[in-house]
């Protein structure tokens, strides 16, 4: 029984040199994959990473980059087929 | 499909769900004709309080039997474009100047979980203007976000309502609002709240800690279960159901190259928007595609067998053959589309696997559409 998707694809990146380990990014997190590691967070699963854009968002130190989206086909579908740049559909 | 629309692919560098049968609905009505509106009169509104901010409607904690409907409705994808809720600040219970404010998203079927799970407190609830979208879609697409949410704060005149300077907000919000942000410009601090509305009484009795546990999307059975309505709305949109009548009925009248076997048809696509959702963890492989053509692929080899194995003659071969080129294709069409409503996909693997997926299965229905074309003259 697997609730993992695609491995090595996520364009999540954390830089613990930035980090001074508010834990913030662990907090807002839907799966869990920064954890506290005493001073600094770390990365404990990445290929978990959904690129919602959580923790980026709501680091202040700018330590996470990430490219937010949404995994949904149809959504890629539609925007592709109208042409748009992002997906979004109306 | 064309090359620019794998062009297009790589070009993505926000996507925002708000489009599928079943991933996020649409915008509900116009910003503008909500804005102003207290909702005195809505059936789930007891009462009103007097505040430093003017009146607020004070908001029931059982749901009714008209709630409950509407939320069948939606799930059904029947107008539930139309199932916002204006934004503003409301009451629960008997709130004061010291009591937790919740925000919410203007998405019905948000609002009243959260309403319905603040029975027994007493708090006030800021909804946002999210155009009838819940918070996770909303997050996606920037309405419940940063800049609403100081709007919204500034608007509803919070600070004389409340003593504090404290807002709870659903998890799932943090996607699109910054908390050291809105701390800068509103004052107000962020505390996240957990994931689901029915953890936020053990969140507060635990004096606003969550565990690890109350933090994570789940995606259960049930969580599964409850979006098959929504899939096979999604898939039997007004278009799609008159094209099919329309071929149909071409088939019926004798157009002999458009005959189908519609139970079959009909089947791949429960295969792939009732069965994929449903069994998605036991599906052996990890692409949603994947994981409906291999269904796909049983359920054509059982049709093939119900409609008599071996099959007759090259005329039964070639519909044999139709059949493993079309249902595991509509399978696996829908199966990817099921990628909208599962929380553990990313866009980067989405695109991935529709990369190597789309093409396949377009390979597939045209090379099964031969086989039935061939089934029919040879």
């Amino acid at each position: 029984m697997s609730m993992r998707y695609l491995d090595n694809v996520v364009t999540l990146r954390f830089d613990p040199d930035k980090c001074p380990g508010c834990g913030k990014c662990a907090e807002v997190c839907p799966h869990g994959i920064f954890e506290m590691d005493g001073r600094r967070a770390r990365l404990v699963d990445r290929d978990l990473c959904i690129e919602c854009g959580a923790c980026m968002r709501n680091c202040p130190f700018e330590a996470i980059s990430v490219r937010p989206g949404v995994g949904c086909a149809w959504a890629i579908l539609i925007s592709a087929w109208k042409g748009k740049p992002a997906p979004a559909c109306d | 499909m064309s090359p620019k629309f794998f062009s297009q692919l790589d070009q993505f560098d926000q996507a925002s769900c708000d489009c599928g049968p079943s991933c996020c609905p649409g915008a509900a009505k116009k910003a503008a004709d909500l804005v102003e509106s207290r909702p005195f009169d809505a059936p789930w509104v007891t009462g009103r309080l007097n505040s430093e901010a003017g009146e607020i409607p004070v908001v029931a904690t059982k749901l009714s039997f008209r709630d409950r409907a509407g939320h069948w409705r939606v799930r059904w994808g029947v107008r539930r474009m139309s199932f916002a809720v204006p934004p503003g600040l409301y009451a629960v219970g008997s709130p004061d100047a010291r009591s937790p404010v919740f925000v919410s998203a203007n998405y019905k079927f948000s609002f009243d979980l959260l309403r319905a799970s603040l029975d027994g407190l007493n708090g006030w609830i800021l909804v946002l203007d999210t155009q009838g979208i819940n918070v996770w879609c909303a997050a996606g697409k920037a309405t419940f976000g940063t800049d609403e949410l100081v709007r919204r704060l500034e608007s509803a005149k919070l600070s004389r309502v409340v003593s504090h300077r404290t807002v709870i907000l659903p998890q799932l919000g943090a996607s699109n609002v910054a908390a050291h942000e809105v701390l800068k410009r509103s004052k107000f601090r962020v505390v996240y709240g957990p994931v689901r509305a029915a953890d936020i009484r053990p969140f507060m009795d635990a004096g606003m800690r969550a565990t690890p546990e109350m933090r994570r999307v789940r995606f259960g059975l049930r969580d599964r279960a409850v979006l098959a309505p929504e899939e096979l709305a999604g898939v039997f949109s007004r278009k799609v159901v008159l094209v099919l009548l329309a071929v149909w009925l071409a088939g019926v009248l004798g157009v002999r190259f458009l005959r189908f076997d519609g139970p079959a048809v009909l089947g791949a696509i429960l295969v792939g928007a009732v069965l994929v959702p449903v069994l998605l963890p036991w599906i052996p492989g990890r692409a949603f595609a994947w994981k409906g053509w291999l269904l796909g692929l049983f359920f054509a080899g059982g049709m093939i067998v119900l409609r008599g194995f071996p099959p007759a003659g090259i005329r039964g071969w070639a519909a044999a053959l139709s059949y493993l080129l079309i249902l595991p294709a509509v399978s696996a069409f829908l199966g990817m589309g099921f990628t909208g409503s599962s929380t553990f996909t990313s866009l980067s693997g989405v695109i991935k696997e529709m990369k190597i997926a789309v093409p396949l299965m377009a390979l597939s229905g045209i090379l099964g559409i031969a086989a039935t074309v061939a089934a029919v003259v040879l």
